[in-house]
Order: structure tokens, then C-alpha cells, then sequence
């Protein structure tokens, strides 16, 4: 039962992902060995106090880096964290160790996994706008980023 | 030499068909009854984020969907709230008897006027439901959903939450569950199976 379920949610991530992808136009930015690729955001709801943050990371380099803080223009509470199901329950974590971007490969933050939490919003992305914001890693240091704020249900099935 | 790997060979197939048939065992029973008949959900009485109590005796005759969330949910919430929302439009009058509870599972932040103003906008037939704390524990447990609060180092929290849509019939008895991230299709056949009944 949790197999199929977890099959199903699985695919249905892989197909928003895919989505989320192709309806923004891509951009990427470039940190010693990393490269940010098409950071976005969506529109939050009406009344919500909280938005997310998606991008790709690929270490291109040797050594695992580590992406120990975010800011962004619109809240200055932002959290780095991890949503998971299991068995039916969100949870929601936060990683205040940072998330690891081991070397040769990429690091996902898309909805329903690892995403940047926009906590407290100062004011309420809309979109077709953008938002600036800043990420620091262990290694690499920090870099500035452009979240796109695409539709608020972009990237849903 | 030989038998030995032909007996490996056999039992690794006999193994793989084994996991095979299971697989299809388990995703058969899945789809058929996805929980088996329970008891889930009991009578509630809350006030609606719209002002007014909405009592589960007098949805006598609406089917009606339950789920549980909070407006500091950045992902689950929101995508149930389109996602419903587009079964909803596509079902149209045929789903007019219908209506949609999000119960909040942050009595402590989520106000009446928060939550109406969160979920006002998508569809007329869906609308917040905002419990206390001890009727939110009451309705929680009836439908055997859990909710706890997760601290964050800014010292506030996030809640996690069971996240599916619990679907009721026009006689208050549990029917099926929306697994979250079900498909537009799946979503659609369970409510349209609901509609259908009774």
C-alpha cells in the first residue's frame, strides 16, 4: 500500500518538477563551482504570511559544499528546510545544519522536497514580478539570485 | 556447479515473481478500497471561518470533503486548495451538493478572518473551519489525523499535518481518502464515485 503510494507521489513530483521547469524561463548564476539554476517562487495565497523558494544547485567541482543561509528582499526570516511525506503526514523540517551539495552533482529544491522558507513575508511577491535574494555556502561564499515569481499554482498537477 | 546456479537462478525468479505478485496484490487492493471500511470521522461542531457553526448533523444530504492544514503552509495547502478547487470547476453543478472543510490545524494563528480570507477566493462550496484547541484534538482524532507542532530557530514553529482529503457521504459516513498528490483523474473518479452514491 505505502509502495504504491509512494510511487504515485513520486511520479506526481517528477511530472511538477518537470513543469515547473519549463514554465519559467530558465536563468542561472555561477559561484566558484556551483551553479544556481532558475531560482523562482510562487504567488502565495491570499492572507498567507509565508512563501517558498525553488532552485537547482549543480556542484560542478571536487568537494561537497554546503548551503548554510538564504536572505531574500521580501521577509527577513528565511529558513532553509525539507517537506517529506510520510504515511500521509506533511512534515516539515528545518535544516539548521544547512543542505549538503556533494560534489558532481545536483541538488534539487522543488516544491514538496527541500525549498527555502520565506517566513514572515514583508510584502506579497506577485506574479510576473521578481524578488531579490542572496545565498551562502561553507565553501563557495555568497551570490546573489533572482527569484521569478511565477503563478500560485505553478508547478501543480 | 551447474545446478548449484540453476537453483540460485531459480529461487532469485521465484523471489522477483514473489515481489511481483505482491506488488500487484497490494496496488489491486490500493485502488479497490484504499482504507478498508472504517469508522473515520465523527459528528463535529465548529465555527466557520464565514461566520456561523458548521454542524456535521445538518450536512445530512451534502457530500462533503475534510482536510486538515494551516495558512503558514507553504506547499500542502495551497496545492489542495487549487488542485480541489479545479475538480470542483470541472465537476460543476454536478458537484453542487458538495462542500469542502479545511479545518485548521493552528487555532493559535489562524483566525477566523485569515482563514476566510485563505480560503475565500477558490470556490463557494469550500470554506475554513476554525476548532479550539481541544475540538480541533476531538475532530482530529476522529478522523485519525495527527498533527504536532515542529519548532523553527526563529523561536515560532510549522506544523506537519496528515495531508489527505477524507471524502464523506450524504450520510456523514467516510467513504475514501484523496491521497495527496493523487492525479487530476483520480481525483476526479473519487469524487464523481462519491457523488454517485446514496
Amino acid at each position: 500500500m505505502r509502495l504504491v503510494k509512494e510511487f504515485a507521489i513520486a511520479t506526481a513530483l517528477t511530472i511538477a518538477a518537470g513543469l515547473s521547469i519549463a514554465s519559467g524561463h530558465a536563468h542561472e548564476v555561477k559561484i566558484g563551482d556551483l551553479e544556481i539554476i532558475h531560482p523562482w517562487s510562487r504567488q502565495p495565497l491570499p492572507a498567507a504570511r509565508v512563501g517558498a523558494g525553488f532552485f537547482v544547485i549543480a556542484n560542478e567541482g571536487k568537494t561537497d559544499d554546503r548551503l548554510i543561509k538564504a536572505t531574500a528582499a521580501i521577509s527577513d526570516n528565511v529558513q532553509i528546510h525539507e517537506m517529506a511525506m510520510e504515511d500521509g503526514v506533511m512534515k516539515m523540517k528545518e535544516l539548521t545544519g544547512g543542505l549538503v551539495i556533494p560534489a558532481g552533482s545536483t541538488v534539487e529544491l522543488k516544491p514538496g522536497s527541500y525549498h527555502i522558507m520565506f517566513m514572515d513575508l514583508k510584502e506579497r511577491p506577485v506574479e510576473g514580478t521578481a524578488f531579490e535574494g542572496t545565498l551562502t555556502f561553507e565553501k563557495a561564499g555568497t551570490v546573489s539570485v533572482t527569484y521569478e515569481v511565477e503563478a500560485p499554482d505553478a508547478g501543480m498537477n | 556447479m551447474i545446478r548449484k546456479s540453476r537453483l540460485v537462478f531459480g529461487s532469485v525468479t521465484l523471489g522477483v515473481a514473489a515481489v511481483l505478485a505482491a506488488i500487484l496484490l497490494i496496488s489491486h487492493v490500493w485502488r479497490e478500497n484504499p482504507l478498508p471500511a472504517m469508522a473515520l470521522g465523527g459528528p463535529f461542531r465548529l465555527a466557520s471561518a464565514n461566520g456561523g457553526i458548521v454542524d456535521s448533523e445538518q450536512l445530512r444530504g451534502h457530500p462533503y470533503g475534510v482536510f486538515f492544514g494551516f495558512t503558514h503552509c507553504p506547499e500542502v495547502c495551497p496545492t489542495t486548495l487549487y488542485e480541489m478547487s479545479q475538480t470542483l470547476g470541472e465537476l460543476g453543478d454536478q458537484a453542487k451538493d458538495f462542500r469542502l472543510f479545511m479545518i485548521t490545524v493552528d487555532p493559535e494563528r489562524d483566525t477566523a478572518a485569515l482563514l476566510k480570507e485563505y480560503v475565500g477566493n477558490f470556490d463557494p462550496r469550500m470554506e475554513g473551519l476554525v476548532p479550539t484547541p481541544e475540538e480541533l484534538k476531538a475532530v482530529a482524532k476522529s478522523f485519525r489525523a495527527y498533527y504536532d507542532k515542529q519548532p523553527t530557530s526563529d523561536g515560532s514553529y510549522t506544523m506537519n499535518h496528515t495531508a489527505m482529503v477524507y471524502l464523506m457521504d450524504r450520510d456523514g459516513r467516510f467513504v475514501t481518502v484523496i491521497p495527496y498528490g493523487d492525479t487530476p483523474e483520480g481525483r476526479l473518479e473519487k469524487v464523481r464515485r462519491l457523488l454517485g452514491q446514496g
